[in-house]
């Protein structure tokens, strides 16, 4: 008995220290995400996919041989916090790269010291400044605005509709969807008639709405902005029996929202990546297998529905440990080209081309426009 | 009660475009060009109706402990949070409403009276603003506590009765806002009768006022600062039930309301009833008439220039009593 529990000891102290030396020679991913907080239904999804895949992809053996080690800080959705954050990841855990920045503002604080430290660095964030102008270091995964708000208008041009009332949140999503709205709508011979606003935690806008009833040239209302609010907007919509063809942006594209709007949702038009109707897309679809991977991995590991936020983490990793494996090593100059080189990546949000000028590589028809018909989503077009 | 427990999404509607829902809508049709000549002046004050009943719900809360203790409740946005976030976890989970309401009542009140046994009874003795830095710590903890239990989520409650607004003159309601509005009214009515006339509520005021005092004619003032705890977390639980159908409710929707309650509580006169559901009104009516009709990017910005008025003109509130002296 003795005998055997000395050579237990020894064997679990080879296994230490075998361990130990697996753990020192590992790839360190770092992540800022906003996993409580008001973005927090953004970052929550995009952690569990994170460490999801991360284990998937070690029980598979890993990246270049080596097992990832993923380093993940909560920036609580404060975008200083982030920033302090960032340089713990740079100077003490000494990352191979960034995943994160759950929201815009987390990752333009980040944005300096990335580039300063030369990381590769690939934002989670919406807001087209992000890759607007180009930056060496930082690439991103989500959609742009500017392509939520052409998608929409350009249905809205196949329908007819010249005149459009806009209503967007106050929030930094919000506002800038407005400001990207407002930019495209000439594009799609789309004047906006009306420009209203809402705050984030609103509980009645019914007021905004009653001037656009009021407002005769509008033939369709456009909702920009994301949570509960647009929400208690389509309930008003219903309430106040607002006839107009009503859009919403990829901000309510969760099923939260059809939850509480209830049956007031009926008819909304959005646009959205198409992990929301993975089941539904034709066979053919490039995107279907992957999508219905994804959806059913999560949710097993945690019974809960998928959102694109998490399929933006999804994205970011993989066509991280993609360019890493081109690379052949975690030298950061060499994964970094080799993550501008991206192309053909068939991941949750679309088809991703980058190029040295694109640090995005999706194309507006990376949206798919969806209808909500009997509480569920559907492809409109 | 009775209509408290109808769920409206539990009515057997064909799915179908909101606009072609519901009996109302051939006497609608009727009725829209007249209602497109009415004024809209009319919506807006519905409008800042519900928006102010549930500001003056959250006031109330803040009124109640601070005639109590002097204390300002920073954690009554949390009562009220928590008061939805059970009512509508509670539904979600196959309860039905008026169970899921009063269970969530109950549970609020229970977590009133530990915060006050927890946090508040063991530093009583400490300055009336430590108390206040205290309960803003506790709201933090609520709130931490209600995102790890019960998820960072947005809910909803089913409306008590029904989703079809009510016309009027051609503005509509929803029947849910009426609900708010008449409990509110109710419980100004209950606390001005238990402050004014009952011995423990009589009690509540002269510990406020003077703690030794009342101690010595006899007045249990530990009870006392308990007692208002429960009770304000009981308003607040309530209200949070009443409000979550319009205006849903998140871990941290108790921020927003606890600020504007505070606002329309210090509006109102704080320590008033009376002066917490006016204080309410008026504030969401002056922000729905900011956004029908100057502009809706001011409507946020309105209330803290209305408090900054009154602090500026009347100190003491619309409603208030003339200062007396507490320091």
């Amino acid at each position: 008995m003795r005998r055997m529990f000395k050579s237990l000891l020894a064997a679990s102290v080879a296994l230490a220290i075998l361990q130990g030396a697996a753990l020192a020679d590992t790839i360190k991913i770092g992540s800022i995400l906003s996993t409580t907080g008001p973005a927090a239904f953004l970052g929550d999804p995009e952690q569990k996919t994170l460490q999801l895949y991360v284990d998937q992809i070690n029980k598979a053996g890993g990246v270049l041989g080596k097992q990832i080690e993923l380093i993940v800080y909560d920036d609580g959705s404060e975008a200083a916090k982030a920033n302090g954050f960032a340089k713990r990841l740079i100077e003490d855990d000494k990352v191979d790269a960034i995943i994160g920045g759950t929201t815009t503002g987390a990752s333009m604080a980040m944005a300096p010291l990335v580039d300063k430290a030369e990381i590769p660095f690939i934002s989670l964030g919406g807001g087209v400044v992000i890759v607007d102008p180009v930056k060496k270091w930082m690439f991103k995964v989500a959609h742009n605005d500017r392509m939520a708000a052409e998608k929409v208008f350009a249905d809205m041009q196949k329908r007819g509709i010249t005149k459009v009332a806009l209503l967007s949140e106050t929030s930094g999503f919000g506002q800038s969807g407005r400001k990207e709205s407002l930019a495209a709508a000439p594009k799609y011979g789309i004047e906006i008639v009306a420009d209203e606003t809402y705050g984030a935690k609103d509980t009645d806008v019914t007021a905004q709405l009653t001037k656009i009833k009021g407002n005769a040239g509008a033939q369709a209302i456009f909702v920009f902005g994301l949570g509960q609010g647009p929400a208690i907007v389509t309930k008003n919509i219903a309430q106040l029996g607002l006839t107009l063809p009503h859009y919403e942006s990829h901000g309510v594209a969760s099923k939260e929202y059809i939850d509480i709007a209830g049956r007031a949702s009926e008819g909304v038009r959005l646009p959205a990546a198409a992990i929301l109707v993975a089941s539904k897309l034709p066979d053919a679809d490039p995107q279907k297998k992957i999508l219905i991977d994804y959806v059913k991995a999560y949710t097993d590991r945690y019974k809960l529905d998928v959102s694109t936020f998490g399929g933006h983490a999804y994205d970011a990793l993989h066509i991280l440990t993609a360019a890493m494996t081109r690379a052949g090593s975690t030298d950061k100059a060499k994964v970094r080209d080799e993550i501008e080189k991206t192309t053909g990546y068939v991941g949750t949000g679309g088809i991703v081309n980058m190029t040295p000028a694109d640090h995005l590589g999706l194309s507006t028809a990376a949206f798919r426009l969806l209808e909500i018909k009997n509480g569920d989503w559907t492809l409109a077009e | 009660m009775g209509g408290a427990c109808h769920r409206a999404d539990g009515e057997p509607h064909p799915p179908a475009p909101p606009r072609k829902r519901g009996e109302g809508r051939a006497a609608r049709a009727a009725n829209d060009d007249g209602k497109r000549r009415l004024s809209p002046f009319l919506q807006f004050v519905f409008s800042g109706v519900t928006i102010g009943a549930t500001y003056a719900l959250a006031a109330l809360g803040f009124s109640l402990i601070y005639n109590a203790s002097g204390v300002i409740n920073f954690a009554q946005g949390e009562f009220i949070m928590i008061g939805g976030m059970l009512a509508a976890v509670l539904t979600s989970a196959g309860v039905p409403l008026w169970l899921a309401a009063l269970a969530g009542v109950a549970i609020v009140a229970v977590v009133g009276l530990i915060v006050e046994k927890l946090a508040i009874e063991p530093a009583r003795d400490s300055e009336v603003v430590s108390l206040i830095i205290i309960t803003i710590g506790v709201s933090m903890i609520l709130r931490g506590l209600v995102q790890v239990t019960l998820g960072k989520g947005n809910h909803a409650l089913p409306s008590f009765s029904g989703d079809q607004p009510i016309h009027a003159f051609g503005a509509t309601i929803l029947p849910q806002s009426l609900w708010v509005l008449g409990v509110s009214t109710l419980l100004v009515a209950a606390l001005a009768f238990f402050f004014g006339r009952t011995r423990t509520g009589k009690g509540i005021l002269a510990t406020a006022y003077n703690r030794l005092a009342a101690q010595l004619v006899g007045v249990d003032t530990r009870r006392v600062l308990a007692l208002s705890f429960v009770l304000a977390a009981a308003i607040g639980g309530a209200g949070g039930i009443l409000i979550a159908p319009i205006a849903t409710t998140s871990y941290d929707a108790g921020v927003m309301l606890g600020l504007k309650g505070f606002v329309a509580a210090t509006l109102g006169g704080l320590g008033s009833g009376v002066g917490a559901v006016f204080g309410g009104l008026f504030l969401g009516l002056f922000e729905a008439m900011t956004a029908g009709y100057i502009s809706s990017a001011y409507k946020d910005a309105a209330p803290f220039v209305l408090v900054l008025l009154i602090l500026v003109l009347r100190p003491q509130g619309l409603f208030g009593a003339k200062s007396t002296d507490r320091v």
